[in-house]
């Protein structure tokens, strides 16, 4: 009886060790499901969720948030929000925004005043320029967010929408036979 | 798995043995139509349009403007990148245009062209033509290649340049003759026409690479081919001439290595991993053509076939020649088909035109204009049920099927994992499909999402990573300032605690000193200027501030002098007018005195750093002021600062405070 007691007893102390051990071992520094969510988002930054930034809006929606508030990641983004999280896939918030074609900013040169608003405003630091001298938008690293359109005390920003080149082109069953192949011949 | 040896291969080749790859199909060749004449040269077109891009890499830079003449062969763009080769000026004429013009490619995109209008000569640059290959560097040879716009004629257009340099040693060179698409005859016909220059491009790669063995491969359904290769090989012991069976698509890259060698290129690897490496004979005859003769790439055969063309056949057509051009000569008969329909590339693996003006490029090989009923698209679409022939006819030993549930259904990341991006796409699933799936369309589309996507996921990564950067300076910067104020706050109250009247009579003092200084300084009085300054207590400062601002002063006085004739100098012309005449009073203009300030200010800059400079090596004591009281224009006055720092910082604080001066005599001035 005894030996079955102390046998049980060193068991549960050794296990009782072993799980401690492992769980100081194997900390897991920050919620992972953030870092997934952070993944999925767009990373336009561009706040429209009610949140500054797509990091903290994936915290959001870790600690129990919609996941539908963001316009620029649109249906496919909430598609792939609602697999990881597990929650029903609801059609986007129209009070956040609503899915537009991609685009990014273009500043008219001639009519920048050099203000630097817009320098401040960009969340990705895509736009180049200094006090009293023209500014411009880097194309390339421009998410489109919006947030420089608001602060331009002259209005010389524009949307521009992003034209699809022979590289960024989706092949479209809907416009067959426009571009389609000829798949299969008569013999 | 062991691969065959050298001499393995060697002797099977020479016994007319060959190795197979599974599945392929046999599809009617139709080659017949266009094989039977002679290859053409189709008359000039009336436009030529040459896309800047042609190939995979990147674009090169264009040389030439609008409204400019161009010779024949003439470079219109040239790139220092590896992955680029230029494009030439297919004839003599005028550059009509640069600019967006529809281009072979399926989505009927626009890209940038040069769009050239003939002037009817043809007359060449001056071409250099290296006749003695053997002599000069192989590096000068290979730049030579890329120089003459030479890419990959099979179809990718790969830049030959980089094949033809490979640091890696070369077992075999294969010279791919194959052509294993129904109805295309160009290689078939050049094979005919130009064996000789074929096998001068062939020597020329065999020099630059220095193979084991060379093999040109040819499909046994070209017998006439095979005929002229022969003869033209017949004194060559060091080219081994194959008859491949024919099954397409034994033309493919990896499929006519594994025919030949029973070698396989891994998944993610290159022929030249294997030992091997592969041309084109358009692309040898494209070499020969660029060494030999000099001759950049501007022109290549394209076959023109199908029953809705009178004259089916092969055509010597310039790069940039519109396909409506090679149509009309050809003899388009609208009335074979129902609506107007042109295939670029073969039937296989082809597209369909969006445009007729879109323009002949580099690996442009066929234009194939169907009859109604020619072909069929696969309109009637039926569900897939699961026969398998896909699976048996995949040249590459995949499963077509898994693939399309999976692209079809949008699941990208399994379709992945049936490896959907080893697909080469040649189009033989679809061909055997009883159900007339167009498989190859799926994946073509699965393929460019996920491109897409991909490219999207590296953006995001990429202006995630920006943000982060720049939170992270704004929360340093942020940290920087409330130390800086945290410092100031420490000062403050230390001196708070300190307090005694001393130093707030100190700063009083000061402030009358500096008050003082610039009235004596008004006044003209420049000895008390000197005096009052070095009394004050940051006596290099401020002596060098009062001196810019004489300098200023003095400047200006100067030009005042110099526009009335007076010998007064400088100072005391500014004594006796001081208070009715401010030094910028006499401009007309706010804008004008604006200028002048500047150009003061700028003037006055230059020359602190100049005494500065002075200053530092002779260490002259000279009171500033009085200095250029006395020397008026030439002298500059001199700092006692030793370092340039300070003195730029001294500069910057003269020339506001002449800015400042000038302002305040402006508005003087307006009361």
């Amino acid at each position: 009886m005894s030996v079955a007691l102390i046998t049980v007893g060193l068991l549960a102390l050794g296990f009782g060790l072993l799980l401690g051990y492992a769980s100081i071992r194997f900390k897991v520094e920050s919620d992972p499901l953030v870092d997934q969510i952070d993944e999925i988002l767009p990373q336009t930054q561009c706040g429209q969720c009610g949140y500054p930034g797509c990091r903290p809006y994936a915290e959001a929606i870790a600690n129990g948030d919609e996941i539908n508030k963001c316009p620029p990641g649109g249906e496919a983004t909430i598609k792939k929000l609602a697999d990881l999280t597990g929650k029903e896939a609801k059609s986007l918030d129209a009070s956040h925004g609503e899915e537009d074609v991609k685009k990014v900013a273009y500043i008219r040169e001639d009519e920048c005043i050099g203000c630097t608003k817009c320098i401040q405003a960009c969340p990705v630091d895509a736009i180049l320029g200094a006090a009293k001298q023209m500014h411009t938008v880097l194309t390339n690293e421009c998410t489109g967010c919006d947030l420089c359109v608001d602060p331009c005390p002259v209005d010389c920003i524009d949307m521009v929408p992003v034209t699809t080149t022979t590289a960024s082109w989706r092949w479209d069953f809907k416009q067959t036979p426009k571009g389609d192949i000829p798949v299969k011949m008569v013999s | 798995m062991q691969l065959p040896q050298f001499e393995d291969i060697i002797s099977r080749l020479d016994k007319g043995q060959t190795w197979s790859f599974s599945g392929g199909v046999h599809p009617a060749g139709n080659k017949h139509l266009s094989n039977q004449t002679c290859t053409v040269h189709p008359s000039l077109p009336e436009q030529l349009i040459v896309p800047v891009r042609q190939h995979i890499g990147t674009d090169g830079q264009i040389l030439v403007k609008e409204g400019e003449q161009v010779k024949k062969g003439q470079p219109l763009t040239q790139s220092s990148q590896a992955f680029s080769v230029p494009i030439h000026a297919p004839t003599s004429g005028t550059i009509k245009a640069i600019g967006d013009h529809v281009t072979a490619h399926p989505s009927g995109l626009s890209e940038t062209c040069i769009q050239i209008t003939p002037d009817g000569h043809d007359t060449w640059v001056s071409l250099t033509p290296t006749p003695h290959y053997l002599e000069i560097e192989k590096s000068e040879l290979v730049s030579q290649i890329c120089n003459a716009g030479v890419a990959g004629m099979g179809g990718a257009g790969f830049p030959s340049h980089i094949k033809a340099s490979g640091s890696k040693s070369v077992e075999f060179l294969i010279i791919n003759g194959i052509e294993c698409e129904p109805y295309i005859t160009a290689d078939d016909r050049l094979m005919r026409e130009q064996a000789a220059s074929i096998l001068e491009g062939v020597d020329i790669l065999t020099h630059l690479l220095s193979p084991r063995a060379v093999v040109i491969a040819i499909e046994d359904n070209k017998p006439d081919a095979i005929a002229v290769m022969k003869q033209a090989c017949e004194s060559r012991t060091d080219i081994h001439l194959v008859t491949v069976p024919t099954k397409y698509p034994a033309g493919g890259e990896k499929q006519l290595i594994q025919i030949l060698t029973g070698r396989e290129v891994p998944r993610d690897g290159l022929p030249i991993d294997v030992g091997i490496t592969m041309f084109n004979v358009g692309t040898c005859f494209a070499v020969a053509d660029a060494i030999l003769r000099g001759k950049p790439l501007i022109e290549r055969i394209v076959t023109v076939t199908g029953s809705a063309v009178e004259r089916p056949g092969n055509y010597w057509a310039r790069i940039g020649t519109p396909v409506n051009h090679l149509l009309s000569v050809a003899g388009y008969l609208p009335k074979q088909q129902k609506q107007p329909e042109v295939i670029m590339g073969g039937p296989m693996m082809g597209f369909t035109l969006n445009d007729a003006a879109v323009p002949v490029v580099k690996t442009t090989n066929c234009l194939l204009i169907p009859a109604h009923n020619e072909l069929t698209h696969g309109s009637d679409e039926r569900a897939c049920i699961r026969c398998s022939a896909c699976a048996d006819a995949c040249p590459v030993h995949l499963l077509p099927q898994q693939l399309f549930w999976h692209s079809k259904a949008k699941e990208y990341d399994k379709a992945q994992e049936y490896n959907l991006f080893d697909c080469i796409e040649c189009g033989a699933c679809a061909y055997v499909c009883p159900s007339e799936i167009p498989l190859v369309h799926y994946y073509r589309k699965a393929k460019s999402d996920i491109r897409v996507e991909r490219d999207e996921r590296n953006k995001a990564d990429k202006a995630k990573a920006r943000f982060e950067a720049r939170k992270a300076r704004l929360e340093r910067e942020k940290l920087e300032r409330e130390a800086k104020h945290q410092k100031a706050k420490e000062a403050r109250l230390a001196a708070v605690d300190n307090k005694t009247t001393s130093s707030s009579k100190d700063k009083v003092a000061a402030a009358l000193a500096r008050a003082k200084a610039k009235k004596a300084q008004q006044a003209g009085n420049s000895d008390a200027t000197a005096n009052e300054t070095s009394s004050a207590p940051q006596d290099n400062k401020k002596a060098a501030v009062a001196a810019a601002v004489a300098r200023a002063k003095a400047k200006k006085a100067a030009q005042q002098a110099a526009q009335q004739h007076t010998d007064t100098p400088p100072a005391s012309n500014k004594s006796t007018d001081g208070q009715n005449v401010p030094p910028v009073s006499d401009s007309a203009e706010d804008a004008q005195a604006e200028k002048k300030q500047r150009v003061a200010a700028a003037v006055a800059r230059a020359k602190a750093k100049k005494a500065a400079q002075q200053a530092a090596q002779q260490h002259t004591d000279t009171p500033p002021a009085s200095n250029e009281s006395t020397d008026g224009q030439n002298v500059p006055p001199v700092s006692d600062s030793a370092e340039d720092a300070q003195a730029a910082k001294k500069q910057r604080i003269a020339a506001a405070v002449a800015k400042a001066k000038a302002k305040k005599a402006a508005q003087e001035k307006n009361k």
